[in-house]
């Protein structure tokens, strides 16, 4: 009985560290993902970098920050997070996807607290951060208004939101559906749903509404020369990001 | 006993000591491993090999504060003639002249003796804290185990390094442990390489004469000085080593010419070997391949170390970027980058190399006339010469930081 009870649980962890395995392949199933993550990183590197004083060249530069990752899928920003010295907390609403991130921390050497839940939720139990990643969360949630008021709720006064959606217009139509679903096969069809995708003005009144300050906002421009995403000032088009500050 | 690194290097020679002085200027923790024991590498007598280091090469030695220790060393490139012929003729007419006047930088390099590059290196490894440097051991073992490389060392100690860079030469066997396979072919020739003193002065200009058994090339070092690499078919090439210096010069004269006037051996002679090999992959997991172990070369334009240093600048960078972005700086996602940057760029310019050796090294009197008229042309054609240069001085290209 126990003998059993003991390969069940290697299996299942066997079983999550395939998943691992395939959420931190940089060729599988979250390739756009991991080509997106080096541009995603800098843009919220510098920006908390700026915004709490830190200097990115040091050991550790985020000890002494609390960080919650909004959507954390496997970990690909909460690992980041954590290798900088920051606390992280990394939620995600899919709930099979907590022991697989967690499993890769464990692997990593990192300590990273994963749970499964919402922002809501978190809310309701009094956590507060002085950094929100709320990365391509926003295009997917079905009330946009109560979950930026979530965000709102989780950050400390002076604390910052960093969040990217994607543009809806006929280009960002498609790149983002017909090109990265249908022709290069990057993500599974019906990922998106492009009637839920928002704009930079209306993502900043949801900001403003939900009572914070949109401080700063840019694009990612996919480059397919160079097969690299980069960071851009004016061309919002279809992938886009912004920080908000809580006054 | 264990301890852990951020990067350890295998390999203790130019690559992997240019490798160390980066990643420790980023702020990496760095173990070399060098098979070689300590007193083997000390060699300051003048023993005729050197290095012409590209314009871009250059640079870097700038950048890794090894310069200003060099450069009364140096001398630099300031034209470069490119003859075809053959033993005893005349060159030909139209010979390919590349002068400085075509590059706004400067010289589109320097010449470096190995004794001086070498001694400065060494200094600058022992004196940086943030190196240690282990003389004469080899790794036995190597496994790679949840976010670090495990390398176990002959004397029984465990390195524990976040990226092992392989750099220890040609077909690295380090490099093929973990999983990398070559491809590549030996050449029909040998090169045959040494000091010369001559009577007049070379003017800072280096010549490539190219001859049917392969090219001769007379690089310019300091004072009345030049170093050559004279690439002969196999055979021929140790008949001439059998020779004692008399015989050597006699055999070299005709080939050389009489425009530096009288010259005379300074230094040893030496034999290499010829081929090309190309690692099929530049990484392994936790295992980044850089300079011959990635990509050794026919060593007719003096290529070799200067690609090797780019792979060097790149690695360097993208570790000091995905570090300061909190990645993982040994994962494959990041690895995958350097791979992009580099593979394609080094595999190209060997088999540019080996398509250059393979045109002029022979005498089929057709090509000859289609060499020599190509030169000609090209000659004619400023900015396509331009380009050429531009690219032997390695200032072409995604050229990394510390090469800018």
């Amino acid at each position: 009985m126990q003998a059993s009870q003991f390969t069940v649980d290697t299996e299942e962890v066997a079983k999550f560290q395939a998943m691992a395995d395939e959420w931190w392949d940089p060729k599988g199933k979250f390739k756009p993902l991991h080509m997106l993550n080096p541009c995603r990183l800098d843009y919220i590197v510098s920006q908390i970098c700026a915004e709490f004083d830190r200097d990115p060249e040091n050991h550790l530069p985020f000890v002494g920050l609390r960080i919650l990752d909004i959507g954390c899928g496997g970990g690909l920003l909460c690992e980041p997070m954590a290798r900088l010295g920051a606390t992280v907390v990394g939620v995600d609403a899919a709930k099979r996807n907590i022991p697989v991130a967690q499993a890769h921390a464990k692997k990593s050497g990192l300590e990273i607290d994963y749970r499964f839940g919402t922002a809501e939720e978190l809310v309701l139990q009094g956590e507060i951060f002085d950094v929100v990643l709320n990365m391509e969360v926003i295009e997917h949630v079905a009330e946009p208004e109560a979950y930026m008021k979530a965000c709102q709720g989780l950050l400390k006064v002076g604390g910052l939101m960093i969040c990217s959606t994607i543009n809806r217009n006929t280009k960002s139509y498609i790149f983002a559906i017909f090109g990265a679903e249908y022709v290069m096969r990057w993500l599974p069809k019906g990922t998106h749903d492009w009637v839920k995708f928002i704009t930079p003005d209306e993502l900043y009144n949801l900001i403003s509404n939900a009572g914070l300050q949109p401080v700063d906002k840019q694009g990612f421009v996919f480059n397919p020369v160079t097969w690299q995403w980069i960071l851009s000032d004016r061309d919002l088009s279809v992938n886009y990001v912004t920080a908000s500050l809580k006054p | 006993m264990k301890s852990t690194t951020d990067i350890a290097i295998i390999g203790g020679g130019l690559t992997g000591s240019l490798m160390a002085l980066a990643a420790a200027k980023y702020g990496f923790s760095v173990c070399i491993i060098d098979a070689i024991a300590a007193n083997m590498q000390k060699n300051p007598d003048f023993d005729g090999r050197s290095y012409a280091m590209a314009m871009a090469s250059g640079r870097m030695l700038k950048a890794l504060g090894l310069w200003e220790d060099i450069e009364t060393e140096t001398q630099p490139i300031l034209d470069i003639k490119v003859t075809d012929g053959a033993v005893g003729e005349q060159p030909s007419p139209f010979f390919l002249h590349f002068d400085k006047y075509g590059l706004d930088e400067g010289p589109m390099g320097h010449m470096i003796e190995d004794r001086h590059l070498r001694a400065v290196l060494q200094s600058r490894l022992i004196d940086n804290v943030n190196i240690t440097y282990l003389r004469g051991q080899r790794v036995e073992d190597q496994t790679a185990q949840m976010a670090s490389s495990i390398l176990c060392l002959d004397d029984g100690s465990e390195i524990h390094a976040k990226l092992v860079i392989c750099a220890d030469g040609r077909s690295s066997a380090f490099a093929q442990r973990a999983g990398v396979t070559y491809t590549g072919w030996k050449y029909a020739q040998s090169a045959l390489v040494c000091a010369l003193e001559h009577e007049r002065s070379h003017n800072g200009f280096a010549y490539q004469h190219f001859m049917p058994p392969g090219p001769l090339a007379i690089l310019p070092l300091k004072d009345n000085r030049c170093s050559i690499v004279w690439t002969e078919t196999i055979e021929n090439a140790h008949t001439i080593m059998a020779m004692d210096n008399d015989g050597y010069l006699d055999v070299l004269r005709p080939r050389f010419g009489s425009f530096l006037g009288e010259i005379k051996l300074v230094g040893k002679r030496f034999f290499y070997p010829l081929d090309m090999s190309i690692a099929k992959s530049f990484i392994a997991e936790r295992v980044a391949v850089i300079g011959d172990a990635a990509h050794g070369m026919h060593p007719i334009a003096g290529q070799g170390l200067n690609s090797g240093m780019r792979d060097i600048a790149a690695l360097a960078q993208l570790c000091l970027e995905a570090k300061n972005r909190g990645e993982d700086f040994g994962s494959q996602a990041v690895l995958a980058r350097y791979q992009e940057w580099r593979r394609f760029d080094a595999t190209a310019l060997a088999l540019t190399m080996d398509a250059f050796n393979r045109l002029f090294s022979n005498d089929n009197s057709l090509l000859r006339s289609f060499r020599t008229i190509g030169m000609g042309v090209l000659n004619l054609l400023p900015s396509t010469k331009r380009t050429f240069m531009r690219e032997a001085a390695g200032v072409r290209g995604n050229l990394p930081d510390l090469m800018r």
